[in-house]
C-alpha cells in the first residue's frame, strides 16, 4: 500500500498488542487496568500505546459497531470495470461520497471477475444503497464518458464472521 | 451471526454510540470527557458499552491495528460455495484465525471475506490452506490503491 519501513514491535509491544486484541477492559481506568493485567507499571502501557498511535500500527481506539444492529442493514459493495486511464480519479470521486465507507483499485481475475474497483456502499434499506449507485453510475457516466464499462452491486446477505483483526506472533 | 434486527436505541444509547467510534484518549479516564459531555457517569459508559457488546451492538472496543504497519497484509478474497456445503465451508473459513471477516454476498462468487497476516507470504499461505480445508479455488482480490474515506455510522 505503501513505501513506508513496517514498524518492528518488540517483546513488550507485542505482549501489549496481544493483551488488547480482544478489546480494552471496560474499566473507568481501562490503561491502568490493563497495566495490571502485564503485571506492567501504567506508564509503559501509555507510552507504547502512544507510539503504536504515532507510528500508524493502531489506527484509533474505538468502537467497531455492528452495521445491521444500528440499522445498516443494507451493505452493497459495488464493483466496477473501469478504463485503467481513468480509474484513480473514479476512485477518488467515488470515496468522496457521503454513502461509501471504503474505496479500493484491485485486479481483475480474467475472466471470471472483471472488475477493478470496488466501493462499498451504505445504508439502512437496499433501495437507497440502489438509488446511491445508480445515481453514482450516472454522474460517472457523464463526466467520465466510457470510462465505465460495467457496474454492479454484491449486497451482504449474512456477516459469517466479523472478529476483526487477530494478531500472530 | 445471522441477520439481525435493528437494536432498539434510546436516544442516549445514539449519541453515545456515535461518540464512541472517535479515537479513545490515551489518558487515565479516558472515558470522563465523554461521560461529561453526555451528561452521566463513566460507569453509565461502561454499562452501556457492556450492554452494546453483550448484546452485538458493538462488535469490538478497543484499537484497530493497522496490519501493513507491521510488515503484514490484509487482501479480500472470494469463493464461488456451492449452495449445499455453504454451512460447512462458513465454519472451515471461519475457524482460520487470519480470517477477519467474512460476507455472503449475493452473486457466482458467493463468499467474500478478508485476510489478514502478519508477513506479506501469509496472505498466498493461508489461501492455500484455506483451497486445502475446502478443496474449492480462492480468488485473491489485493488492494493496489485505497481511496480512502472512513464512513462513521450515525445509529
Amino acid at each position: 500500500m505503501n513505501g513506508e519501513v513496517p514498524f518492528v514491535p518488540d517483546e513488550r509491544d507485542r505482549r501489549l498488542m496481544l493483551a488488547v486484541e480482544g478489546g480494552l477492559p471496560l474499566e473507568v481506568r481501562p490503561y491502568h487496568a490493563l497495566a495490571e493485567r502485564l503485571g506492567w507499571m501504567p506508564e509503559e502501557v501509555f507510552e507504547r500505546l502512544a507510539r503504536l498511535r504515532s507510528t500508524g500500527v493502531i489506527r484509533r481506539i474505538a468502537a467497531a459497531p455492528n452495521h445491521y444492529a444500528l440499522g445498516y442493514v443494507a451493505n452493497g459493495m459495488s464493483v466496477w470495470d473501469v478504463d485503467d486511464e481513468y480509474v484513480d480519479d473514479i476512485g477518488r470521486w467515488l470515496a468522496e461520497q457521503g454513502e461509501v465507507s471504503h474505496c479500493y483499485r484491485r485486479p481483475r481475475a480474467l475472466p471470471l471477475w472483471h472488475y477493478n474497483l470496488f466501493a462499498m456502499f451504505h445504508a439502512r434499506e437496499r433501495v437507497e444503497v440502489e438509488r446511491a449507485v445508480a445515481s453514482a453510475a450516472a454522474l460517472l457516466a457523464a463526466r467520465f464518458p466510457e470510462a465505465v464499462r460495467a457496474h454492479e452491486v454484491l449486497f451482504s446477505s449474512r456477516i459469517l464472521k466479523k472478529t476483526g483483526v487477530r494478531l500472530h506472533f | 451471526m445471522r441477520e439481525r434486527a435493528p437494536a432498539t436505541l434510546d436516544d442516549l444509547d445514539r449519541r453515545l454510540l456515535w461518540a464512541l467510534q472517535d479515537d479513545l484518549p490515551l489518558c487515565e479516564l479516558p472515558f470522563a470527557d465523554l461521560a461529561e459531555r453526555l451528561g452521566v457517569s463513566e460507569e453509565d459508559v461502561l454499562q452501556r458499552l457492556r450492554r452494546y457488546l453483550a448484546e452485538g451492538i458493538v462488535t469490538r472496543f478497543g484499537p484497530f491495528f493497522q496490519v501493513e504497519r507491521l510488515g503484514g497484509a490484509f487482501c479480500l478474497a472470494a469463493m464461488a460455495v456451492p449452495e449445499e456445503r455453504f454451512e460447512e465451508v462458513a465454519a472451515l473459513v471461519g475457524a482460520f484465525p487470519q480470517v477477519a471477516h467474512n460476507y455472503r454476498r449475493e452473486h457466482a462468487l458467493n463468499m467474500w471475506f478478508v485476510l489478514a497476516a502478519t508477513r506479506p507470504e501469509g496472505i498466498a499461505e493461508t489461501a492455500r490452506a484455506i483451497e486445502d480445508a475446502v478443496s474449492l479455488p480462492v480468488w485473491l482480490f489485493p488492494k493496489e490503491r485505497e481511496y480512502f474515506m472512513r464512513l462513521r455510522l450515525r445509529p
